[in-house]
């Protein structure tokens, strides 16, 4: 009997102890879940150790990590290094997403739309009406606009999506910033709601002479028509994957406190203004010291590994330069 | 009674007959039964307090904030600092969302509840139960898919024009169905709420309708009543009460449906006078914003689902009350 019983508690232990190995457990943002999920897939036939994501949005995310239920939290909005600090978490970020203005227009080709900041706050506060006004006009004299009411399109759940794109109206246009301001969810001047990236990418495609704003990788799998932005330097930039990195290359991450740097309205020429990051989120003393580690294991690897997998989906990894500080935050702040 | 009888023969047949504890057997058996049901009825008490405490405390934050104001801000900026909160835009969307699909569904539901008892030839009958059947069976979502991209266009290009002109100028018609078109809007959410309504007051009228005693429908005819008459004044009055116990149940569905309307209402916290652009209800604005809500935007979030709370609450019971008021009459 006790051979028996010895032979039950040894099983027990092992699977408690395989159970544990496998324990990475995260929640947050919905943007960076595809990712997520196939780097943990990857990364389980690797190494043999599993990773559980639960897509429930950046709020969420937040208060799960806060209150210790989970081993990272992830967010498309950086909390402010205040509140890092009284919570004792440290984050930085992950991999990159871009925003592109979407339009449904007869005639227009994909990037032969130009737009500044300034007048995309316009069209969103809805000053901006017809497709001839003469802002509109103004940065594209080349192209025949017809003169039909422009529909807005929006995000109408709350979004690290939404955040993006308020935050940069809110850098470059004063009256969006005190009408409206940044935000998750925020108070909608003009336009219509649609559920998810999907729900804007559909709305968009199938009204015409509506204007929205989508990732990236839903106006390319959506073939939707994009827009080209004028940057902070004054230069017209299409949403490429190198005008995002550099967006990111030209942000100042070692200057910034807790990498709180939000990319939208970068300097650089080549940069586009709409692009951001999304973040992990840690406590810097750990109760599960051991799952802890093992999060920060799965993390490097992703930074060392995962990157094509990221292009594969439509995600932006983050440059060298970036990583390299991030390494050197996770040897210093993180006890293990 | 059979299965006492049974019981009584077996007790006889195991040995002597002793009358007061076979009784007794009985009315322990009895008093557990009565307590177990009672139990089960209490739990429901329970659960509701509950689930209305859960939403006192989680709306406390923003009562506190806001007040009564809450119910009469038009405003809703969870972004401003500090917040400012305001369900009537959300308030406004559900009672006219409700208010029109009750308009079309209450008439096509009795129609075709008439019509399946009264009128359809028999082979007909089963193809017309089954399609409305299956209406109630389609999950919500798929209506959402089916208003966003095959009934909004629609009404947007065909329907939505044709009324614009058709009411262009007209005093107070003229500003319901005013322009322009919109693919998503309060009259798409409450036509697709209409549909999904529709089973709950067929289903319910045809099942009140096949109540009525037929030698009350055969004396109606045999005095020369065409069916139209039978219909107005044998059927439905003998049903009144059945028929607007579905016409309750769909209105409390109506009121609260909320993956459909998120989908096709277009999600705009604005008050317009136009049917035809967007707004937004009390579900479809909890659901969409939750997810990503924190601190007092989360609490003025669950005061809207206590609004939603008490406002079914309050349709249930003025529906008792006029219950009570049509029985009384038929009493006298």
């Amino acid at each position: 009997m006790n051979f028996m019983k010895a032979i039950v508690a040894a099983g027990l232990v092992a699977a408690s102890t395989s159970a544990f190995a496998a324990d990475i457990t995260g929640a947050g943002a919905t943007f960076p879940f595809p990712l997520y999920s196939k780097w943990a897939d990857a990364y389980k036939k690797e190494t043999g150790n599993g990773l559980n994501y639960q897509s429930i949005g950046s709020g969420a995310g937040i208060k799960q990590i806060v209150a210790k239920t989970v081993t990272f939290g992830a967010s498309d909005m950086p909390l402010k290094p205040e509140q890092l600090e009284k919570e004792g978490m440290i984050q930085w970020p992950q991999a990159m997403g871009a925003l592109v203005p979407v339009v449904n227009l007869e005639g227009i080709k994909p990037g032969e739309l130009v737009f500044s900041g300034e007048l995309l706050g316009d069209i969103y506060l809805g000053k901006v009406k017809t497709w001839n006004d003469p802002a509109i006009a103004k940065l594209n004299p080349k192209l025949k606009l017809p003169s039909d009411a422009i529909t807005v399109v929006r995000r109408s759940d709350g979004s690290g999506t939404t955040f993006l794109w308020t935050d940069y109206l809110s850098k470059t246009n004063a009256e969006w910033k005190a009408k409206a301001g940044s935000g998750t969810a925020v108070e909608w001047p003009t336009g219509v709601g649609a559920k998810g990236n999907e729900g804007v990418a559909g709305n968009v495609s199938q009204t015409k002479n509506s204007i929205g704003y989508v990732e990236y990788a839903y106006a390319k799998q959506n073939k939707l028509t994009y827009g080209a932005v004028i940057n902070k330097a004054g230069k017209t930039v299409q949403p490429t994957v190198a005008a995002f990195q550099a967006a990111a290359a030209n942000a100042d991450w070692a200057g910034a406190k807790n990498y709180f740097v939000i990319l939208t309205d970068q300097p650089g020429e080549a940069s586009w203004p709409i692009t951001g990051a999304t973040f992990i989120l840690m406590h810097k003393e750990p109760t599960d010291k051991a799952a802890s580690g093992e999060a920060i294991k799965f993390f490097k690897w992703a930074f060392a590994k995962g990157a094509k997998m990221a292009e594969e989906l439509d995600y932006i990894p983050m440059p060298d330069s970036v990583v390299k500080l991030i390494e050197k935050t996770w040897s210093a702040d993180i006890k293990s | 009674m059979a299965d006492m009888a049974v019981q009584s023969d077996v007790m006889e047949a195991s040995g002597p007959y002793d009358r007061a504890r076979a009784l007794n057997a009985f009315k322990f058996g009895d008093v557990t039964f009565y307590w177990i049901t009672r139990a089960c009825a209490i739990s429901v008490l329970l659960i509701l307090g509950g689930i209305i405490l859960s939403l006192i405390a989680g709306a406390w934050p923003a009562m506190k904030q806001y007040g009564f104001s809450f119910l009469f801000t038009a405003r809703w900026a969870p972004s401003a600092d500090p917040p400012v909160l305001g369900a009537l835009g959300p308030i406004y969307g559900t009672l006219v969302t409700s208010v029109i699909a009750m308009l079309i569904a209450i008439p096509v539901g009795l129609g075709i509840a008439i019509f399946l008892t009264e009128l359809c030839p028999q082979w007909l009958r089963r193809p017309i139960g089954i399609a409305v059947e299956l209406l109630a069976g389609i999950p919500s979502i798929i209506y959402g898919m089916w208003g966003f991209f095959v009934l909004g266009p629609f009404l947007a290009d065909s329907f939505q024009p044709f009324m614009i002109r058709l009411f262009d100028g007209v005093p107070v018609l003229g500003s319901i169905f005013a322009g322009p078109p919109s693919y998503l809007s309060l009259f798409n959410a409450a036509l697709i709420l209409a549909i999904m309504v529709l089973p709950f007051i067929t289903a319910i009228s045809v099942d009140v309708f096949k109540t009525v005693p037929p030698v009350l429908k055969e004396a109606a005819y045999g005095v020369g009543c065409t069916t139209w008459e039978v219909v107005r004044n044998v059927v439905i009055p003998y049903t009144r009460v059945g028929v607007i116990g579905g016409i309750m149940l769909a209105l409390g569905r109506a009121l609260g449906e909320t993956m459909a309307v998120t989908f096709i209402i277009g999600n705009a916290f604005r008050i317009t006078g136009s049917v035809f652009s967007p707004g937004t209800t009390i579900s479809a604005a909890i659901a969409s914003e939750f997810a990503e809500s924190d601190g007092l935007h989360q609490s003025g979030l669950i005061m809207l689902g206590l609004l939603l709370f008490v406002l079914t609450f309050l349709v249930l019971a003025s529906a008792r009350l006029m219950l009570m008021r049509l029985e009384k009459k038929a009493g006298n």
